[in-house]
């Protein structure tokens, strides 16, 4: 009985606002126009320095040809709709996860120690189990990558709990 | 021309470039593009030919790479490989993958050496004219690359459009280079110098690849076994080399016109190939003439693309455009003064692509087996470590986090980007041009007295603006020609 519902629900057609072409074109459209209203915030030059055109109006310019192409392409898709996507499984949604987590760890704790975190987190749900590959990805791996920024690149990564145990 | 590659360090670099291009080309999701997006950084301790070496070893060996995959996983490993699947895959699945894989080695070479040659005649004369133009022209020829960019390459023409302006907007960040204005900063500091190529490219290249692959884990690759790759017989070359020529002609001069260069003239390699073939109904069934068709097309797209990229400015490829950061960011400028002043670094760039292409003949033809056990590494030991080299790579050009962050964004937005359709390459090269846009546009105006249309008295600024428009028109002619 389940079955036989969920199967009517899915020939229904989506309302418009569920669809692919839609979610695009409101992200664009509202983005570019957050954008716009910005550029009108922009500091103007006096017309004795002005070289050209002021510099919000090529910004301007852009967001604009940005709006109007987005409207050309919903309404394109109204003859052509575009093609439905398959829904984003579950690890994508945990290697976003995982960015915000690296994001987090490496703002408050240690640089390295995020990508490790990150390292072991992508690996273990992208399913691997083994102790030792995960220890090889998120410990042994970035510990070579230090190194050699650090040692033949020269370069000094931020402090952190673990990075200062190298520096001081 | 070879004279300063007769150092030991230049050599090493040609050799690893090569090794590390065939890897990342055989590696499918990664690249030339996002491999010289890694390496960039890495280049910093570098004198500025063997960093532009390296970019362009990479960039001639990580083309031909792809085709391995292509002909034992079915799997381009580059894009521009595409085609090659085709009829790679269904050869090699007759048990004649050695013979694909001999085919595609050899018409990779051919397509590759035809293209510096190309490169080596054509890049002075076009630099030459170069001479010619002024702020208009820069600005007119800048607006045509777009244009051919988004008419040309892969997709939508407006979803093109949209990503190459969306591009140019991203340049636009950060103070303004004539009046000092603080333009989108938002009052954090780290903006006001702009937004870096590197962290975009990285993002929009590797960090979206990375989650494509997270989305992709229940595939499951077939590879075909491979004994060892074989020189093509008399019989296949005598098939085959006036597809390889005419390809090699094909790929050089799609490689010209800016777009997404192998990728393209790879399509038009193969269709072209079997227009003119005398057995059509063979191709997707295994015919060596697809191979070489597709194959010597996408490595001549590399020589052909590097024309504009020296001579102009104007990058050729989504790799070009990472090869003209690499220039830039070692305080060359790539234009017609380059060809002037220092020859001898031309000649350089132009003797390694030369190299590069007879090394990874040699590296390809007894190496095949070896590169493509690397496509065994599974995705989830194999993206963690990209990820850490991508990070690493973002942080140290200018040691700031705050790049990590506009990587990761970026790389979550291209995602978004690539799934719904736009190509993601448009985004980089109006990075790229984006300052030589909005830089000639507001010189030229300043010339005009602020008059626009002063553009059409200048005649080279007026065949571009024309030639822009018929970039524009020619996919709508062709989709009406196509319902006809």
């Amino acid at each position: 009985m389940n079955n036989v519902r969920n199967k009517k629900r899915a020939n229904k057609s989506l309302p418009f606002f569920f669809k692919d072409e839609f979610k695009v074109f409101f992200v664009i459209i509202f983005v570019s126009t957050i954008l716009l209203v910005t550029t009108f915030t922009f500091d103007k030059v006096p017309p004795i320095l002005n070289r050209g055109i002021q510099p919000a109006t090529f910004p301007k310019g852009l967001l604009v040809l940005i709006m109007f192409l987005t409207a050309v392409i919903y309404y394109l898709s109204f003859k052509n709709p575009w093609k439905k996507e398959k829904k984003l499984p579950k690890p994508f949604f945990l290697t976003i996860l995982s960015f915000i987590l690296f994001i987090i760890i490496s703002k408050t704790l240690d640089f390295f120690l995020a990508i490790s975190v990150l390292s072991i987190f992508v690996s273990y749900n992208w399913g691997e189990k083994r102790i030792f590959y995960l220890l090889l990805v998120g410990i042994l791996f970035p510990l070579v990558v230090f190194i050699f920024f650090e040692m033949i690149l020269g370069l000094r990564f931020p402090p952190g709990i673990i990075t200062n145990l190298y520096y001081y | 021309m070879m004279a300063p590659l007769f150092s030991s360090k230049l050599l090493i670099v040609l050799i690893f470039g090569t090794l590390f291009g065939l890897i990342l080309g055989v590696l499918p999701g990664l690249g030339p593009t996002t491999g010289g997006a890694l390496i960039l950084p890495f280049t910093m301790t570098l004198d500025p030919l063997s960093a532009i070496v390296l970019l362009t070893s990479i960039y001639c060996a990580g083309t031909y790479g792809g085709a391995i995959t292509a002909v034992l996983i079915n799997t381009p490993g580059t894009p521009a490989a595409a085609a090659t699947c085709l009829d790679g895959y269904p050869l090699a699945q007759k048990g004649e993958a050695g013979r694909a894989l001999g085919m595609a080695t050899v018409s990779s070479t051919v397509g590759g050496i035809f293209s510096v040659i190309v490169l080596v005649f054509f890049a002075p004369v076009l630099a030459q004219l170069a001479y010619e133009f002024g702020q208009p022209e820069y600005f007119a020829l800048a607006i045509f690359g777009l244009t051919m960019l988004a008419s040309i390459g892969e997709g939508s023409p407006i979803k093109n459009l949209i990503a190459g302006a969306f591009g140019i907007l991203i340049s636009t960040i950060g103070k303004d280079f004539m009046t000092s204005i603080d333009r989108f900063t938002y009052g954090i500091n780290e903006l006001s110098v702009g937004i870096g190529f590197i962290p975009v490219v990285v993002g929009l290249f590797a960090i979206s690849e990375m989650l494509t692959q997270s989305t992709l884990l229940d595939q499951v690759f077939k590879r075909v076994a491979l004994k060892a790759v074989k020189l093509p017989s008399l019989d296949d070359y005598k098939k085959t080399w006036k597809t390889i020529l005419r390809s090699s002609g094909i790929g050089s001069f799609i490689g010209v016109l800016p777009a997404e260069g192998g990728t393209v003239a790879s399509l038009i390699g193969y269709s072209e190939a079997k227009r003119f073939s005398k057995e059509p109904e063979e191709f997707g069934k295994g015919s060596i003439e697809g191979i070489a068709g597709a194959e010597a097309a996408n490595n001549a797209a590399t020589g052909g693309a590097m024309v504009p990229t020296l001579a102009l400015g104007i990058p050729g490829s989504a790799t070009t455009a990472v090869i003209l950061t690499g220039l830039i960011i070692h305080g060359v400028r790539p234009g017609p003064d380059l060809f002037r002043e220092q020859p001898d670094f031309l000649y350089g760039i132009f003797g390694a692509m030369l190299i590069a292409n007879i090394l990874f003949f040699i590296f390809g033809f007894f190496g095949a087996k070896l590169f493509a056990r690397i496509t065994l590494v599974p995705n989830k030991i194999l993206w963690p470590m990209i990820f850490a080299v991508s990070v690493c790579g973002t942080y140290s050009l200018s040691q700031s986090i705050i790049d990590v962050w506009i990587m990761l964004f970026f790389g979550v937005l291209g995602f978004f980007m690539r799934r719904f359709g736009f190509s993601v390459v448009p985004v980089i090269i109006g990075l790229i041009l984006g300052e030589l846009v909005e830089g000639t546009l507001r010189q030229s105006l300043v010339i005009f007295d602020g008059n626009w249309l002063m553009f059409l008295t200048r005649p080279i600024a007026l065949t571009f603006f024309i030639l822009s428009l018929i970039a524009l028109a020619f996919p709508l002619l062709r989709s009406k020609k196509q319902k006809k």
